[in-house]
């Protein structure tokens, strides 16, 4: 007898439908599985045949051919297990077929009968909801996962023995409460009154998120840059729905979801080592998966010693962090990830790390010069704002005042965030503007004009620097809530400039 | 001296394993460098004691090609001064040790003006760097010409400097005078060529080894009237410059620094020892009697400006850089203003941004 079973496999952040064909017929026993399909999938026939005879049921002996269509489609991982039982029992009869049809089924088998965890659950759930399935069986542990999206029903099997009760109308599968979806934010341990003093650092990163803009640390070791830009992310403005959706699919794709609290709520901090591939950052493989830039999407990415980086690997961010989006082409055709990310970036200021203390510092000037080349200009271009972060004085680390909180800062930056939304009717950052916005809403009065061109020939500025100094300083505006960019804020924004390479003197 | 002289002077400089006292002597015995050339093993033997010398001059004759060598010379522009010759720089002739030759690249050295040397550390502070501009400016304007190292540091700052008043610079390698070292200070090395030159014992190509610095030294200290040392660590190559200044006779002065910066402690010794205290540029021309009282309180004159906040901001900076970090917690300001204040300043061209968010004062 024949059967068919949906089920759907993801592909970069795509997801594809594929149908388990089963039949069962008279010849000689065989038990043959076609379909394009890797190692670990043909591997699913011995682990499917043993958990259904450990289940309970027998498998008689016919020809047993199993397909999975479209016959076209590269099939991967392990959540075909269940829709291939499903379709062996269905087309011996253990199972009602009609309950089979209009379901979608993905898990991975264990010997015994028992539903694994899959990775994948988050994007196959919203893709079937949109494609009008009914009901979706999944493993008991994505059961929350699943569960994140509403109007499709969703259960959780542990075993396969629970599922063949529930398909053959023996057993009802438990409704258990719906996730509590969008509580509150958690309460994130870490927070900006935690770092004592560091004033000039704080108020960066205040409008590097303001305005989306990206932000370079430099300092000595010790200094606290690591421990800024942990707290960054708390002080975004929260995520909305779509956002959270949007970043749990990532870490869903990749099985990195928490069993007990699947969505995420809290915006990405991601820490690559700067031994990092760049497979590793931009996401890889021959069906490629999601890298560092797409697990810190609407987050943060940071990436510490910067220099230490192998050139090659910043340069291919380059492109990702203009578009937003990357994209991988491979045979099997063109993967896009997500990659809306903002760059902390840290770096010591020479090998020692105590330029421009010459007392303290050992390093040549050549040294000097070498180090800070190290990373290219381009990538550099791209950094709209670069503070240094000093050392702390006693006094300030056991000071008793009190600093302000991430949610005091979060405030100010997300009235700023909504000045930018008003002004640019979508959901634009300064940061992200072009040449033609830049023009049109961020114009300089006469006064202004007349300083930006005495500063550009006395410090010399390149055409990309003066544009990010007027981004920032439009970023300021916005922050302190004014219309019109000021003098005082241009002078703000040129303190952050990022330093030119130093030419010969 | 004519080319064909020359030759041959050439050549005997080039010997190598010669004292140059030896060859002097030998010289001096002789009419001139080709009667060496032709010179009989037994008369060799009058003036030069030793076997190994011998042999060494004998031998050098038959690798020598005199016209071949002597062309690639002229080819590379340099100019060759031995010692007999009227162009050798007659102050190096008080050196007991003095070069059998010296290379040029440039103008000729000039005899009658003052000469001083600037020298210091490599690894300077922003400080250093500064005041030895300082010093070379206001000396090179009095038309003193400045003797120096071409080194990182000091020594290129203070060449710079003399360079950017309009003045004449020499500068004394370690190494092959047509082989410039430091390289990042190749500007420097052509501009010097222009205005003043480079100059060398070592013939032409020789690499810069660190067994070359310590003799390179005492030619400027022997070229120079007075040796200033502006920043100098413990045991520093500008110590030994000093010392042998005070040997031949020279006048030293140390520019004082803080006690506890590594970078002024030689300096500082210095002072303790006797050496004269850099001050001021005009305190030092005052004291070498060069300029009068009136020129200079005319220079003193371009006072400074600033707004009272921009005063405080400014008077919290030195010459050793800041961070921006330091300033907010002496002066109070929010951090916001105080960036404010500092790009006004570096704007108006009081101050200059060091590295990132480090400023030092400018003037």
């Amino acid at each position: 007898m024949y059967s068919t079973v949906l089920s759907a496999a993801v592909h970069g952040m795509e997801v594809n439908f594929i149908h388990v064909e089963a039949d069962i017929s008279n010849g000689l026993p065989v038990f043959n599985m076609v379909g394009y399909l890797s190692s670990e999938v043909k591997e699913a026939g011995e682990r499917v045949r043993t958990a259904i005879r450990n289940t309970g049921f027998s498998l008689p002996a016919k020809k047993i051919i199993v397909n999975l269509s479209p016959a076209d489609v590269r099939k991967r991982g392990a959540v075909f297990d269940l829709p291939i039982a499903v379709a062996i029992l269905s087309s011996l009869g253990y199972v009602d077929g009609e309950r089979v049809r209009g379901t979608l089924f993905i898990g991975e088998l264990g010997l015994d009968g028992s539903v694994h965890k899959v990775p994948g659950v988050l994007p196959v759930i919203i893709e079937a909801k949109r494609a009008g399935c009914r009901v979706c069986i999944v493993p008991k542990g994505n059961l929350r996962e699943g569960r994140i999206i509403e109007g499709i029903t969703v259960y959780g099997v542990e075993s396969l023995r629970e599922l063949g009760g529930y398909l053959n109308g023996e057993t009802r599968l438990r409704d258990e409460e719906r996730t509590e979806r969008y509580a509150p934010c958690m309460k994130r341990q870490e927070d900006f009154s935690d770092i004592r003093g560091q004033a000039l650092l704080k108020r960066a990163a205040e409008v590097a998120v303001a305005g989306g803009h990206n932000l370079l640390l430099i300092g000595p070791p010790g200094a606290g840059k690591t421990m800024l830009a942990r707290r960054i992310p708390t002080i975004f403005p929260p995520m909305s729905e779509e956002e959270c959706i949007e970043v749990t699919k990532i870490y869903s794709i990749l099985g990195m979801t928490d069993e007990g609290n699947p969505l995420i709520r809290t915006r990405p901090f991601r820490t690559p080592h700067h031994t990092s591939t760049k497979a590793a950052l931009i996401g890889g493989g021959n069906i490629p998966n999601p890298g560092e830039i797409s697990m810190a999407n609407y987050g943060v990415l940071f990436l510490d010693e910067i220099s230490e980086f192998q050139r090659s690997v910043l340069d291919v961010l380059r492109q990702p962090m203009e578009e937003r989006i990357i994209q991988l082409t491979r045979k099997s055709g063109v993967y896009r990830f997500p990659s809306n990310f903002m760059l902390v970036a840290a770096a010591n200021p020479c090998f020692c790390g105590y330029y421009p203390d010459m007392n303290k510092c050992t390093c040549t000037p050549q040294q000097v010069r070498q180090y800070q080349s190290h990373i290219s200009q381009p990538f550099l271009d791209r950094i709209d704002i670069c503070v240094e972060a000093g050392g702390v004085e006693y006094d300030e680390l056991h000071s008793t005042g009190e600093e302000e909180t991430s949610e005091e800062i979060r405030k100010r930056v997300c009235a700023a965030r909504k000045r930018q939304y008003d002004r640019y009717g979508k959901s634009l950052t300064n940061a992200e503007i072009g040449l033609d916005e830049l023009e049109k809403y961020c114009v300089l009065g006469m006064e202004e004009h007349g300083f930006m061109k005495q500063i550009f020939d006395r410090l010399s500025l390149t055409a990309r620097t003066y544009h990010k100094v007027v981004k920032v300083a439009r970023t300021i505006a916005d922050l302190s809530g004014e219309e019109h960019i000021r003098i005082s804020h241009l002078k703000e924004a040129v303190g952050y400039r990022t330093m030119e390479k130093r030419k010969g003197k | 001296m004519d080319r064909e002289e020359l030759k041959y002077e050439y050549w005997f400089a080039n010997i190598r394993k010669v004292r140059s006292r030896t060859k002097r002597k030998l010289r001096e015995a002789m009419p001139s460098a080709r009667h060496i050339y032709y010179i009989e093993e037994t008369t060799l033997a009058r003036y030069v004691g030793k076997e190994e010398e011998r042999n060494e001059i004998l031998n050098s004759m038959k690798k020598w090609n005199l016209e071949g060598e002597y062309r690639k010379l002229e080819e590379k522009n340099i100019k060759f001064f031995p010692y007999f010759h009227t162009d050798y720089p007659s102050a190096l002739r008080t050196l007991l040790s003095a070069p059998y030759a010296v290379y040029l690249k440039g103008k000729t050295v000039p005899k009658d003006t003052l000469k001083a040397a600037i020298v210091g550390a490599r690894q300077c502070s922003p400080y250093g760097e500064h005041m030895a501009a300082k010093f070379g400016e206001a000396l090179a304007e009095q038309n003193i010409d400045i003797i120096s190292g071409l080194a990182r540091g000091v020594d290129g700052a203070g060449q710079r400097g003399a360079l950017n008043a309009g003045g004449r610079s020499y500068g004394v390698l370690g190494s092959g005078a047509d082989v410039c070292y430091p390289k990042e200070n190749r500007g420097l090395y052509e501009d010097l060529q222009k205005r003043g030159g480079v100059l060398s014992e070592l013939p032409p190509g020789t690499p810069p080894l660190p067994q070359h610095f310590p003799a390179r030294n005492r030619i400027i200290s022997a070229l120079s009237d007075i040796v200033l040392v502006i920043e100098a660590k413990d045991r520093s190559g500008s110590l030994i410059t000093a010392d042998q200044a005070l040997e031949l006779g020279k006048e030293v002065y140390a520019l004082p620094g803080p006690v506890d910066s590594s970078l002024s402690r030689g300096c500082n010794r210095l002072i303790k020892q006797g050496a004269g205290i850099l001050l001021s540029p005009e305190d030092l021309l005052e004291e070498l009697h060069i300029c009068s009282r009136e020129s200079i309180k005319k220079k003193l004159k371009n006072k400074i400006m600033l707004e009272t906040s921009e005063e405080l901001v400014y008077s919290r900076l030195g010459f050793y850089p800041k961070s921006i970090g330091q300033l907010a917690e002496e002066t109070h300001i929010e951090i916001s203003k105080l960036i404010n204040q500092l790009v006004t300043l570096e704007v108006k061209g009081y101050i200059q941004e060091i590295s990132k968010n480090y400023y030092i004062k400018k003037r």
